[in-house]
């Protein structure tokens, strides 16, 4: 059956070079840089992406950041709180705005 | 859980094993063979380094029976090294410049000549490596002195812990074993094992669970002291890192659960060529329970022999040893990945 989304795809994802080289290189040179140990470890770069991969809700990011953070030797516990911490920031974004929807509703009301 | 062999498992013949590996995946997706790479880094035929270190197992009874034993032990394997054999391998050590004999198992210390073999091999003044699962430790009082014993022969202990939590350890290694292992750890540490200053070494292996690689070592190895100390007072010396190679149960798990082909094909992407120059089948021979001889104990478990002529350590010449072509096949790019893998663990 034919989906959008397909597995496979992921290990082809070097593969947009074929279409745009330069822009590609300069990506994926870019990538390995940020997930490089620096002022935050690998390990900790790999559960924020975790996060992240969830917010933007990437089948593919979900599918290699849950494998490399299994990798980098994280439990399944800090990846679940990683998951929190992104569904905590997303519920308290949506929640926030209530803010703006209260200081309407009272300069609209008597 | 039981073992392969006791649960009429196909993958208990070594046979089988070997041609799955061959076979499948590496038709399928059109991965190249082992030998390949090796040629291709130009170091087929593999050959020793010199040899300085004798891994022999003692035998495959143990009291556990975790999840990705590639020697496939556990209480019913009942294939044990005699005194005669251990009497082989000292003759064969004597005057041999080898300096480390790694016994292993199956529970080494489950041999009823354990304690016997390493005051010999300590006698000739040989470093002794055990690789202790811990739990026998406190398994039965009989071996509750073990501590003392590897202190009064300096033996160094090399253990498996493959997490610092119950969950992780105890899903792989059987219920309760990661409890029993921090008492074990407990008392190793009470004997002066693993602490700053002292020479009694305690090395902890870490393999991972599941179908994945192992994390780079040094990084794990701050997280495994931190965690162990903060939460046991537990201290150690080094963490190996270690990849499951795709040899017996381990190979059964791949396939059991549908992770075989992908992590077949992540083994053989990872392959590095300065991994595969540092093997440690280079540098060492391999002894199995009936003292017939491998270029590594995952050879050996997939009954890969050394030629007739000097294919039993009764028959031991080290200038043979030393000139011999190491056998390969697919499971060794599970030593060849990423950072390579060992015994020792990382191999770069």
């Amino acid at each position: 059956m034919n989906t959008y989304y397909n597995p496979e795809d992921l290990k082809k994802f070097g593969a947009i070079g074929e279409f745009q080289k330069e822009l590609a290189d300069k990506f994926f040179s870019y990538y390995g840089s940020v997930f490089a140990e620096g002022a935050l470890t690998a390990r900790e770069k790999s559960l924020i992406a975790l996060a992240v991969s969830h917010t933007v809700q990437c089948p593919y990011c979900i599918d290699a950041y849950t494998t490399d953070t299994l990798e980098k030797g994280c439990s399944e516990a800090e990846m679940m709180e990683a998951v929190h911490v992104a569904a905590a920031i997303r519920g308290g974004a949506t929640l926030v705005h209530g803010v703006q929807m209260m200081n309407k509703a009272k300069d609209l009301s008597m | 859980m039981k073992s392969l062999k006791a649960s009429g498992n196909l993958l208990a013949d070594s046979a089988i094993q070997i041609k799955t590996l061959h076979d499948q995946v590496f038709d399928n997706l059109h991965l190249p063979l082992f030998e390949q790479k090796l040629e291709a880094a130009s170091l087929f035929p593999l050959k020793p380094t010199g040899t300085t270190t004798m891994q022999i197992n003692v035998g495959k009874m143990c009291n556990q029976v975790c999840k990705h034993c590639h020697v496939d032990a556990g209480p019913d394997r009942k294939e044990i090294m005699t005194r005669h054999t251990m009497q082989q391998c000292l003759d064969a050590l004597v005057n041999s410049q080898i300096t480390t004999v790694d016994l292993t198992g199956g529970a080494p210390e489950m041999n009823p000549d354990f304690r016997w073999f390493v005051e010999q091999l300590t006698a000739l003044d040989k470093h002794v490596i055990v690789r202790c699962n811990l739990t026998i430790i406190v398994a039965n009082p009989k071996y509750n002195d073990l501590p003392v014993f590897f202190k009064t022969h300096k033996v160094e202990v090399v253990s498996s812990l493959p997490f610092y939590n119950a969950d992780k350890t105890d899903r792989q290694r059987g219920k309760g074993v990661f409890e029993d292992s921090v008492k074990a750890l407990k008392m190793l540490n009470a004997q002066g094992y693993g602490a700053d200053g002292s020479r009694l070494i305690l090395n902890l292996v870490y393999n991972p669970n599941g179908a994945f690689m192992p994390a780079p070592q040094k990084g794990l190895e701050r997280q495994f002291k931190k965690v162990l100390y903060d939460e046991f007072g537990i201290v150690f010396n080094e963490l190996f890192a270690i990849t499951n190679i795709p040899v017996s149960r381990y190979l059964d798990y791949l396939i059991s659960s549908g992770n075989y082909d992908g992590y077949m094909e992540k083994l053989v992407n990872a392959f590095n060529p300065t991994a595969a120059n540092g093997v440690m089948c280079r540098s060492m021979v391999s002894v199995g329970w009936d003292g017939l001889l491998y270029d590594c104990d995952f050879n050996q478990m997939l009954d890969m022999k050394f030629d007739p002529a000097y294919n039993h350590i009764s028959l031991y010449n080290q200038e043979l040893v030393d000139k011999r072509e190491i056998l390969t096949g697919q499971h060794c790019y599970g030593c060849t990945a990423g950072a390579g893998s060992s015994c020792g663990g990382n191999t770069i």
